[in-house]
């Protein structure tokens, strides 16, 4: 029985570099992974929260503006490390990406592994395409999660491998 | 003389960017400013040149919160200028798609973002520390809104399947009927929900209001209906611009919105009660009257109460049109462009979203125009504030700049539609 887990690309394709989560999420379906479930996702949060309900482990990729140079990866594990609030700023919704996952931290509802992916953004400007450190971030995030996927699951509840 | 200022940045907990100032003389309220800094998106002018049927879609993307109001007024504006009556399957089948909408932006609204401010939390997330169980329930309600989408929209933000004329695609039947279960569950869910908000502290607040909302008399209006108001507009939508008029002013990047004779309107869940009660149906009615709710409710603090009734109303009324839903013949009516200038008016969850076009006979788009809710309510706002803060200048800074946030959240407002809008700066002399 293949495991269950999902892998969730969260942004906008309009707004240039934005549109990193649903680039990898795109890479990663065309591979299509074995026991791993690929959406993309716009970040409302409670959307987000029921997308990774039941899954016994969550990937989310998201860019960021956290002041870092573009294309640079930063890796969180939800399960140890709290997600800044001002992490996604582009995510305007009310109720985002960071909300969710501490939502579902205080509900107890976090899968036994989430890890996400911010993918520092250099232009949230109007269009379409990723500048090219963004772009070179996209194929590293999606060989990183191919990867971490290939993995028996050993974080926290563990007993999932 | 001493000046005291209030300022609140950056709004938090409603969708957009906007400040709130305030200056005090003394004693005296001097100015309040609800200030819109989000940039102007320009959809209008875009707009032109484009095919009508580019419309729907188009300014859908002016919203994630609300983009069903978009999809909605610029089809029924469309298919007027083109002269079509849609499929009364199709007109059921907009009503069911608003009621997701609904229950999915009034659910996130009352628990997520303005219950934190009544119970003395920071945000939900704190809130859910102590009522855990309250807090999946109403992400439990709110999930039935976004099935409701994505059943008919075909995903829950920024719908793909509705056009003008209609749809691209017809719901089957048994997806429908999967849906009654869980509304089930919800109806029971949206009453305990009007209960629990009727048990909250009010504020002691009261403003005589100029409702206004759409009435079309037979049922509580989404798509449908007249202009109407409790002083006395009564026109059909097509003479929005003859009474409610759009002007510039400089510290908001959002058009307000004045009466012929100057005044501030109110729309939203309470305009729409104040103005088509009786047509709540028996359930929500029956909520509404064992929360206090009388004929007209003037303190906007209890929105969050009329609110909760509204949910009551689209679990509903989402259960009688699936009930009553019929596969019908074909998905859209066919609709041929020809020169001319329809008008669309639907009610998005915080009020009425208005469009209007002129295309020539290409069905290309000459002329656009858009009125946001939250745009309309600013001016509203600000009268609430000032009238708000006047008795309570003695109030600590801290104290007041929640109060005032508080307020704000009453309209649930939506800045990213409004400037197509906030930021509370209190100045005190």
């Amino acid at each position: 029985m293949a495991e269950r887990g999902i892998v969730i690309g969260v942004g906008n394709l309009y707004r240039r570099d934005d549109g990193a989560g649903p680039l990898v999420a795109r890479a990663l379906r065309a591979g299509a992974l074995p026991g791993l479930a690929v959406m993309e996702a716009s970040g409302e949060g409670t959307a987000l929260m029921e997308a990774w309900a039941g899954a016994q482990r969550a990937f989310l990729v998201d860019a960021v503006s956290s002041g870092a140079r573009p294309g640079r990866v930063h890796r969180i594990d939800a399960r140890r490390q709290r997600v800044p609030q001002d992490f996604f700023k582009y995510s305007t919704h009310a109720f985002a990406v960071a909300e969710a996952v501490e939502m579902a931290r205080v509900l107890g509802d976090l899968p036994p592994v989430l890890i996400i992916y911010g993918i520092e953004g250099g232009d949230f400007g109007s269009g379409e395409g990723l500048t090219a450190e963004v772009a070179a971030a996209v194929d590293e995030v999606t060989r990183r999660i191919v990867e971490e996927a290939a993995a028996p699951v050993t974080s926290h509840g563990g007993e999932h491998a | 003389m001493t000046t005291r200022t209030i300022d609140v940045d950056y709004i938090a907990r409603v969708e957009g960017e906007g400040a709130l100032y305030i200056r005090f003389d003394g004693d005296r309220v001097d100015d309040v400013q609800l200030r819109i800094f989000e940039p102007p998106r320009f959809f209008e002018a875009l707009l032109r040149g484009r095919a009508f049927t580019e419309a729907p879609d188009i300014t859908a993307r002016i919203c994630g919160i609300c983009p069903v109001a978009y999809l909605m007024s610029a089809c029924h504006a469309m298919e007027m200028a083109c002269g079509v009556t849609i499929d009364p399957e199709i007109r059921a089948l907009r009503r069911l798609l608003y009621c997701g909408e609904w229950i999915e932006s009034h659910v996130l609204h009352i628990y997520m973002l303005h219950a934190p401010d009544f119970l003395g939390y920071p945000d939900a997330i704190s809130m859910a520390k102590d009522y855990p169980e309250t807090v999946r329930n109403a992400l439990r309600l709110k999930k039935i809104g976004n099935q409701l989408m994505t059943v008919l929209g075909g995903r829950e933000i920024h719908p793909i399947n509705v056009r003008v004329g209609g749809f691209y695609k017809a719901p089957s039947r048994q997806a429908l009927d999967a849906l009654v279960p869980e509304l089930e569950w919800a109806r029971d869910q949206a009453r305990e929900t009007v209960r629990l908000v009727a048990g909250l502290p009010f504020p002691d607040f009261e403003q005589d209001y100029e409702f206004v909302a759409l009435r079309q008399g037979a049922e509580y209006p989404f798509n449908e209906g007249g202009l109407a108001s409790t002083r006395g507009i009564d026109v059909p939508i097509s003479e929005y611009d003859d009474v409610l008029h759009e002007q510039h002013l400089a510290h908001s990047t959002s058009l307000h919105t004045r009466t012929a004779g100057g005044g501030v309107v109110h729309m939203g869940p309470m305009a729409r009660y104040a103005l088509n009660r009786e047509l709540l149906g028996p359930g929500a009615l029956a909520a509404a009257e064992e929360a206090g709710l009388g004929a007209m409710e003037r303190n906007p603090f209890r929105s969050i109460i009329v609110r909760a009734v509204e949910v009551v109303f689209a679990v509903e009324e989402a259960l009688r049109l699936i009930g009553e839903y019929r596969e019908p013949d074909r998905p859209a009516v066919p609709v041929e462009p020809r020169a001319g200038t329809g008008y669309g008016a639907t009610e998005a969850p915080r009020g009425i979203c208005y469009h209007r076009y002129t295309i020539d006979d290409d069905g290309l788009i000459q002329d656009a125009k858009i009125v946001a809710p939250t745009s309309v309510n600013q001016g509203m706002i600000e009268s609430d504030l000032r009238a708000f803060v006047a008795p309570r200048v003695d109030m600590a800074d801290d104290a007041l700049r929640a109060d005032c946030e508080q307020l704000i959240r009453n309209y649930d407002p939506c800045i990213s539609c409004s400037a197509h809008f906030l930021k509370l700066e209190v100045e005190r002399g």
